[in-house]
């Protein structure tokens, strides 16, 4: 057996059997990270707060939730909001959190691609961050069935129709993955399965994954700079504060970090109590009904841009530029050949493709929102070339690209 | 040495094992998510053909999708669509009497009422006697043959049996099994 000795204090009792002091300088005051960030470096806190904010308000909304076709729109929309004391106030924050969950994924995706943060030696922070987003959809998307209103229903129909491939027609897989011919209990309960248990057990591991992919490369900069983390480090350590190019993670950046998550829940809790009703479709007050579609069927905002590269053509070829688009974000790190990992103003070429793919997404997302009328239609035909084709080009703008 | 081929050997033996264990897992994983006998034996519909007036769309249900009726008024049957037969090649007459079903005297368009593209519903207008899905702006004519893209194919035909001037839905009759096998429906 290893040597214990009589404990001093709690924490000496602690240490001896946790090394809790280890884990903390680990984790938190030998974390490392460079003064020259600015705030969009603390999405990812925001990011982990909002989390949060859905895991618990999930839990209480748990507690009265029936995942039965026949109960569950009443449920949602009579006990929980009706009958138990602050039910709304958890579902206004699930509802409210699961939308700006994606604004936040977002500016943190290009916050990413506009510094470069996917390159040299990022790349798996990349990766498992694009992983961390299809599972947010995967978990957006069952959530979104559970109220079994109109939207959820026909929502569940659409996406679930996408699995027959078009011309492959496979019928079979379809039914598989609904558990019936058309979304009903079995579907409920499987869709109610994957939203609280299977999902987020996936995003919480994901989470972790993209925590300790953060470690060895260290964050990224605002200026493209590389560090000896280790030299400036120890410079801080021997006291040279000012000179050093790096503070402790806790308290020191920690400090700001929270700063930015103060003021972003004021935001969050100004749309839950005066502004929630924008993420609460009114179609989705009226309960399923498998004989009725709505006049116009269309996802929640932060699907909007792929919904659009997937409708204006016709059923195969939509698959094929929706299946590109839900992928192609992750090539990220190999389709940019330049070894450049700096900031997008530095890099030619690759500012205009950066503003010209983030201007693309919002017209493809505000496309995707409208009837599918004219001139809206060819807006979103033109939008839907211009994304793949600006994918296409990357690789070559990037090849071209000076070193700087 | 002798040991570690003795745990590399049982290394490689649990391996099998669970391995074993893993695909059987699976089998059992895929076949829990099937759909349940009771829903795959979900019954037959029995529709009665002679309640049905001309140009008015009826929609039934079978398996819980929505089947449209329509009952083709004799201009319906005649009126030449020029712009179905500028896709196809073909009049009108010639697609419509494949596609309809005749139960006594009268033709029935008779098809599974959810848009081929994604399964949204589409709407009937009876002044253009024609389907719009308001989803993605797919558009069908009256009988149910696509006129405006991005629908893959025409709606699709329920199995059917007809059965005096009764249509029973989920059999498969010999004139179901004829469409089938010339291609009218999936």
């Amino acid at each position: 057996m290893a040597h214990f000795t009589k404990a001093t204090s709690i924490k000496d009792w602690l240490n001896q059997r946790l090394a809790i002091d280890k884990v903390e300088k680990v984790m938190a005051s030998e974390y490392w990270i460079p003064k020259n960030i600015n705030f969009l470096w603390a999405m990812g806190m925001v990011l982990v707060i909002t989390f949060v904010l859905l895991l618990v308000s999930g839990i209480f909304l748990l507690m009265y939730y029936q995942p039965n076709v026949d109960l569950a729109f009443d449920s949602v929309n009579y006990t929980i909001m009706r009958e138990v004391d602050f039910g709304w106030l958890w579902r206004h924050v699930h509802g409210v959190a699961a939308s700006v969950v994606f604004l936040i994924i977002y500016i943190h995706m290009f916050t990413g691609i506009y510094y470069g943060s996917y390159k040299k030696g990022r790349e798996m922070i990349w990766l498992s961050g694009m992983l961390l987003f299809v599972a947010f959809s995967a978990e957006a998307f069952s959530g979104y069935m559970l109220p079994w209103g109109q939207m959820s229903y026909w929502a569940g129909m659409v996406i679930t129709n996408l699995f027959s491939g078009g011309s492959l027609h496979a019928d079979g897989l379809v039914e598989w993955i609904r558990g019936d011919y058309v979304p009903a209990q079995a579907f409920l309960d499987r869709f109610f399965m994957l939203h609280v248990v299977l999902v987020p057990l996936a995003i919480i591991g994901l989470i972790g994954l993209h925590f300790g992919a953060l470690r060895i490369p260290h964050v990224n900069n605002q200026d493209g700079e590389e560090f000896d983390f280790d030299a400036e480090s120890k410079k801080y350590l021997d006291g040279d504060k000012a000179g050093a190019k790096v503070i402790r993670f806790a308290n020191d950046f920690m400090a700001k970090d929270m700063m930015v998550v103060g003021i972003y829940l004021v935001f969050f809790f100004y749309l839950v109590f005066f502004h929630y009703d924008f993420a609460m479709d009114p179609v989705n007050f009226d309960p399923a009904d498998g004989l009725k579609t709505p006049t116009h069927i269309y996802p929640e905002w932060y699907f909007l841009w792929s919904y659009e590269i997937l409708r204006p053509f016709s059923t195969n070829v939509g698959l094929i530029a929706f299946a590109f688009a839900q992928v192609i974000f992750v090539m990220l790190p190999f389709l940019d050949r330049s070894p450049n990992a700096v900031p997008a103003s530095r890099r030619g070429l690759f500012k205009y493709w950066f503003w010209a793919m983030l201007i693309d997404m919002i017209i493809l997302t505000s496309m995707g929102k409208v009837p599918p009328v004219e001139p809206f239609g060819s807006i979103g035909f033109y939008a839907a070339l211009t994304f793949i084709g600006l994918w296409i080009i990357l690789p070559f703008i990037t090849k071209m690209e000076k070193k700087v | 040495m002798k040991e570690n081929s003795r745990r590399g050997f049982m290394g490689k033996a649990f391996g099998a094992v669970a391995g074993i264990g893993a695909v059987g897992s699976l089998v059992a994983m895929k076949k829990t998510w099937d759909p349940l006998p009771s829903v795959k034996a979900a019954g037959f519909t029995t529709l009665d053909m002679t309640i049905y007036k001309e140009n008015e769309l009826v929609v039934e249900k079978w398996r819980g999708k929505p089947i449209f009726i329509l009952k083709q008024s004799a201009d319906m049957l005649d009126t030449e669509d020029k712009n179905m037969s500028k896709i196809t090649g073909k009049t009108t007459a010639e697609m419509d009497k494949k596609r309809l079903i005749k139960v006594g005297d009268a033709h029935y368009l008779v098809c599974i009422g959810l848009c081929t593209h994604l399964g949204c519903i589409p709407g009937y207008t009876p002044e253009e006697k024609s389907f719009l899905c308001a989803c993605h702006g797919g558009m069908y004519d009256d009988t149910g043959m696509v006129t405006k893209s991005p629908p893959p194919r025409g709606l699709d035909i329920p199995p059917f049996k007809i059965d005096g001037m009764k249509l029973v839905l989920g059999e498969e009759g010999p004139e179901y099994k004829k469409m089938k096998e010339t291609g009218i429906t999936l």
